[in-house]
């Protein structure tokens, strides 16, 4: 019988090693999957490069995966939000590697990644300074820059719905990067709101695949980020 | 008389207001984060807009009411907002292939600088040790038709932010077609801009005194 479900989020994360790729989805708190990533901290894997659009805030989630350096590089189109405080001080210290890739290129270079396309071209950041060392090709009197796919070892996603074979939905604008970055990892670990039964889900509705999800573990109330950032907590749980 | 650039002209409404009457029915818009957001609300009675916000959701509604707010509905400046009868939401990937395919028709953007060329700089203030942070502003420009800048006309210090060219690392190059600032209404054109509109009591000498570029009459 085919169940993608594992019962610990402990159990979801063992084989991360050091030096990994790992794409988080989210964009902000919406769709971050904070609980997976806190059992990222827990299991200890560092030297990560990881692929999301924001840096977190105040002390917990992303944010705190980065102030237990744990993560050597972010790639990552807006690495400032209103309550980011680790990545900015750590960048401005030298001491995390960042590389700033348009919203929609990054988009992009997941999908391609996803889709066995190595690299693409595309107009933006054309005439920029993020072109800069990057190959370019005019295509009917246009200037396009080259752009690589990414893929991951993993991708951490949150989805609203799940059933064993990996099909999932999403909820609003959550959704955001989880079903590319699902396709982009050779290891898709998803905490979903709820799972249901096989026949559940609309197959006309289905968003992702089941065949781009490998693991999947039900976390009924994910935390609230926003208001743990609010209340000034820290994970570890301080 | 002398001119106040920073106070003369046009009310940020004013200017949100000459925007949206600029916008035709049935336009597919993306509005950034700031100023640009007030042109929703003078979009005429009757005309039907659909409002993208690229974090994914086509058909963004008004901001909810309070004890409403959902934080999986937010829009690109993450802030809570509401969706319409008849809105969709999609992926990442899908939400730039509306923007990078051109199928969005008008996005209204800020701007620390634009040329007459049309070059837009609004991403990075060029500071040294600032944390760069990009977001969906080089792609907007790249793949959407109509770029309307809103601005006021010069900075806080009452220098031109239309200028010659731009000082600031660009968003993109000549992709701006129309600039509306609290003194006028611009347009990009090959010849250069033109000017299409000036506010009450503005000279052309005036206009000209605070802006960095050459302007013309139409």
């Amino acid at each position: 019988m085919i169940n993608k479900q594992l019962p610990s989020l402990a159990e979801a994360v063992s084989d991360v090693k050091d030096g990994s790729v790992i794409m988080i989805s989210g964009f902000g708190e919406a769709g971050s999957p904070i609980e997976l990533i806190h059992a990222l901290i827990d299991q200890g894997a560092k030297d990560l490069t990881i692929v999301s659009n924001n840096t977190g805030s105040g002390h917990v989630g992303i944010a705190s995966l980065i102030e237990h350096r744990r993560v050597r590089k972010m790639i990552c189109s807006f690495p400032r939000t209103t309550n980011s405080i680790v990545f900015p001080e750590l960048y401005s210290k030298g001491q995390i590697e960042l590389e700033l890739v348009p919203q929609g290129t990054l988009a992009e270079r997941i999908r391609a990644g996803g889709a066995g396309i190595p690299a693409f071209y595309t107009p933006t950041s054309v005439g920029t300074p993020l072109e800069e060392g990057k190959e370019t090709r005019v295509f009917d009197g246009q200037t396009f820059v080259m752009e690589h796919g990414i893929k991951a070892d993993f991708s951490l996603v949150k989805c609203e719905a799940a059933d064993r074979y990996g099909n999932l939905v999403y909820n609003k604008t959550a959704r955001n990067f989880g079903p590319i970055m699902c396709t982009a990892a050779e290891t898709a670990i998803v905490q979903a709101r709820r799972m249901v039964e096989l026949g559940e889900l609309d197959p006309e509705a289905v968003v992702t695949p089941g065949i781009f999800v490998q693991r999947i573990v039900e976390i009924n109330q994910p935390l609230d980020e926003s208001k743990l950032v609010s209340e000034d907590w820290r994970y570890p749980w301080n | 008389m002398e001119l106040d650039p920073n106070k003369a002209g046009w009310s940020k409404e004013e200017m949100a207001n000459h925007v949206a009457m600029d916008i035709p029915e049935g336009a597919y818009v993306n509005l950034g984060i700031g100023m640009p957001e007030l042109v929703a609300g003078f979009v005429p009675q009757g005309r039907e807009v659909i409002y993208h916000t690229e974090n994914g959701l086509l058909g963004m509604g008004p901001v909810p009411e309070e004890g409403q707010e959902d934080p999986e509905l937010i829009n690109a400046g993450k802030k809570y907002v509401t969706a319409i009868q008849g809105a969709c939401y999609f992926h990442h990937a899908d939400s730039f292939t509306m923007i990078r395919g051109r199928h969005i028709d008008v996005c209204v953007l800020g701007a620390y600088e634009v040329s007459g060329a049309g070059d837009l700089a609004n991403w990075s203030t060029g500071k040294p040790g600032a944390v760069p942070a990009v977001g969906g502003a080089m792609d907007l420009v790249a793949g959407v038709r109509n770029i309307f800048v809103i601005t006021k006309h010069v900075t806080k210090q009452g220098n031109p932010k239309i200028v010659e060219n731009c000082q600031l690392p660009l968003t993109g190059k000549g992709v701006v077609k129309r600039i509306y600032t609290n003194l006028a209404t611009l347009e990009v054109t090959p010849e250069g801009l033109v000017v299409k509109d000036m506010a009450p009591g503005i000279e052309f000498d005036q206009l000209q005194e605070h802006t960095g570029a050459k302007l013309k009459m139409p």
